[in-house]
């Protein structure tokens, strides 16, 4: 008997927890919608900005009520993925790249988006987030990683800024030139991660990945050299792990505390360095046989499961390609909108430091693909990250390093 | 006849409702939120999910490819490791203390305060400042260990002594907890058995071996079942200090059950090895049970 109730307990609390969960996502019939946006690209200091956009939106759409949700960037991908798994999405989400969009798309949780206005986006980026000629997601903003240098320190050692003519040697002597670890200063910090290196690969003529995309193709002697470009900074022009290289805000604490002559590192950081003492600038990151550069974008999407598919949609044509949102990020300097229209963009380069903001749309031109593949993109980018570790903490040569992760990897692109 | 046979079948449904009232407080969480997760768990593990995509069975298939990966055996012994290093150092640790604070010292309630704070204390906010006590150029232990001509390792970024710092942080924060259960099991123990000893020409070691331990085992017993349950499901303090690195140098069952759903789309394969997990915990602490029998002394 006992059991009985127990069971019949069970059951009416489980049933009550699954109503509770349905009832959040039902619109109502007055003609009013509301409609959940989770994101994280406005964490961290853009709260207020995203809310001007919500606030437009709202202006523009009487009859539709965003609910914006914001989570922090490292724990965000989680979060939407659980809440997918769910069935407790927000309508309108974030996505966080390219290689996201992938996954998200190839597991069918976005809905097409039928409506957008094409012509008023920057084409190449709309174009990674549709598939099959269908347009799944839209990017809202982008971003590229240029070589940040400090100008006192340049001055101070007598060495010529960097241009883009330089060279990967042209950067390895001035680092020489620049570092003081006397002085505890560094001449050059480039991440040794999955993310810097398939950039450099493309940087030397080499790539990540097989054209065909079944193989790796890093382990040739051109690819070993852009392992090595990354690896061998560690103790000579960059410090070393031990020095506690590698951990969180490290690189960028070094380069505010003006003890750090040349960082490879992406326009986001423009806000944080806005402050700092020192005399900064950009310029393109240098190439060895070409320039190639790491273009990465934020897309959003509207869920499938989404109960106001068309308000949705609505929002993420508005959060993506309207004025007010360009005005917005222009005016806080909030990454770069995707549009096409670039003379809207202009504003932009006479926006305060740095100097050669110009820097940021030349780097885009060339851009290095990023290999996408599916479902074992993290532990890909896992399995060469650790190994270019093991390389630069001096446990593996950087040959042995690239083995390791061509067997892995390899394993990992037959399953 | 009849009517004593109705009367007492109600007063038993009565009885058995009134259990059942108070149980549901505790019985209504468990079973939404612990058992009924376990046996969610047991169908994911027959499936292949990576979240996003509807579930396929796949059978045993999930725990057969775990059984043949090489990281399932290297993530089990980097627990037992784990374990190895942490259940010594706490325990003796934790004895040592309670032994220590169990005499007429000064202060010793504020002393018993001060040493349980870690207990309470968040395991990020406890981690994340030993990561920085371990940093290896810059931590105050290399510091210090400078200061004595010995050149401090490298710590959590050395693949060598990155289980060996997450031991020594989870050795000091346990510290306090085994330290208030020993000396529970300290007080309890009649004071005429020590003066029935000290007649008898006992010593200090001699009291503490044939006296304490003995008296203390139940205490003991606790303290180590607990303590293993707690060791083989290490998580927080790893994921926090080294996130199982270097190049997996730290990979414990739950960071790589955490690492497989949420960092690599593997649910399925995740749920089957928190069921291994499950199992091996189950098993180890029947056979403590079991065991207990020969070593621990209710007397």
């Amino acid at each position: 008997m006992n059991r009985k109730i127990l069971a019949a307990i069970g059951v009416v609390g489980v049933a009550a927890l699954a109503m509770t969960g349905c009832a959040s996502n039902s619109g109502s019939t007055s003609g009013k919608v509301t409609i959940t946006y989770s994101n994280f690209i406005s964490n961290g200091g853009n709260e207020a900005n995203l809310a001007k956009i919500v606030t437009a939106f709202e202006k523009a759409n009487p009859n539709i009520t965003v609910k914006v949700k914001t989570l922090p960037y490292a724990s965000y991908d989680e979060a939407q993925q659980t809440d997918l798994a769910a069935g407790t999405s927000a309508d309108v989400f974030d996505i966080d790249g390219a290689s996201n969009y992938g996954v998200y798309e190839e597991n069918g949780v976005l809905a097409p988006l039928t409506s957008v206005p094409s012509s008023l986006y920057n084409k190449a980026l709309l174009d990674t987030y549709a598939t099959g000629g269908k347009q799944y997601g839209l990017p809202t903003s982008f971003s590229d990683v240029v070589l940040f240098y400090n100008k006192d320190l340049f001055d101070k050692a007598g060495v010529s800024y960097p241009t883009s003519s330089w060279t990967w040697k042209d950067e390895t002597a001035a680092a020489l030139k620049l570092t003081d670890q006397a002085a505890g200063v560094w001449g050059d910090h480039q991440p040794v991660t999955y993310n810097e290196f398939y950039k450099t690969l493309v940087q030397n003529g080499a790539s990540f990945l097989n054209k065909a995309g079944t193989k790796v193709a890093f382990n040739t002697p051109a690819g070993l050299a852009a392992a090595k470009w990354l690896v061998d900074k560690s103790g000579t022009t960059m410090p070393t792990i031990a020095d506690g290289q590698g951990t969180a805000d490290f690189d960028t604490n070094l380069f505010k505390a003006g003890k750090l002559a040349m960082l490879h590192t992406g326009i986001w950081e423009f806000g944080a360095f806005a402050d700092t003492p020192a005399n900064w600038d950009i310029a393109e990151e240098p190439g060895s046989t070409q320039h190639a550069n790491a273009v990465f974008s934020n897309g959003i999407g509207v869920s499938a499961t989404s109960k106001n598919k068309d308000a949705a949609e609505k929002w993420a044509i508005y959060m993506s390609s309207s004025t007010e949102m360009v005005n917005v990020r222009l005016d806080s300097g909030w990454e770069l909108p995707t549009i096409s229209d670039t003379k809207k963009l202009n504003t932009y380069l006479d926006k305060g430091k740095p100097t050669h903001r110009q820097v940021v749309f030349d780097a885009a031109k060339t851009i290095a693909p990023a290999p996408s593949i599916g479902d074992n993109q993290s532990a890909m980018q896992d399995d060469i990250t650790n190994e270019l570790i093991e390389a630069q903490a001096g446990r593996e040569t950087v040959q042995q390093a690239l083995d390791n992760a061509e067997q892995k990897i390899n394993a990992l692109l037959k399953q | 006849m009849t009517t004593v046979r109705v009367g007492r079948r109600r007063t038993k449904t009565k009885y058995a409702l009134t259990v059942l009232a108070f149980l549901l407080p505790s019985a209504i969480p468990l079973l939404l939120f612990v058992l009924g997760p376990m046996v969610a768990a047991l169908w994911v593990s027959l499936t292949k999910w990576n979240l996003l995509s509807p579930a396929q069975f796949v059978g045993l298939d999930n725990y057969v490819k775990l059984l043949s990966d090489p990281t399932t055996g290297a993530v089990f012994l980097h627990t037992l490791y784990y374990i190895a290093g942490y259940l010594p150092l706490v325990y003796i640790g934790g004895l040592a203390l309670a032994l220590a604070l169990n005499t007429a010292l000064k202060g010793r309630a504020f002393l018993r305060g001060i040493y349980f704070l870690p207990v309470v204390t968040s395991w990020i906010v406890v981690a994340l400042v030993w990561r920085w006590l371990l940093s290896p150029s810059t931590g105050i232990v290399n510091v210090v260990l400078g200061w004595i001509g010995i050149h401090g390792p490298g710590w959590w970024t050395d693949p060598a002594w990155a289980m060996p710092s997450i031991i020594l942080a989870s050795s000091w924060k346990d510290l306090g907890f085994v330290m208030v259960i020993l000396l529970a099991g300290l007080q309890a123990i009649p004071t005429d058995m020590y003066d029935a000893a000290k007649v008898d020409g006992a010593g200090w070691w001699r009291r503490l071996f044939s006296v304490t331990l003995p008296l203390l085992s139940p205490s003991t017993f606790f303290v180590i079942v607990i303590s293993l349950i707690n060791g083989f499901q290490v998580f927080d303090q790893v994921y926090a200090m080294t996130g199982g690195g270097p190049n997996g140098a730290s990979e414990v069952v739950v960071e790589q059950i955490y690492d497989l759903t949420f960092r690599y789309g593997r649910a399925g394969d995740a749920s089957a090895l928190s069921w291994m997990l499950f199992i091996v915990i189950l098993a180890v602490t029947l056979i403590q049970v079991r065991g207990q029998r020969r070593w621990v002394n209710y007397g």
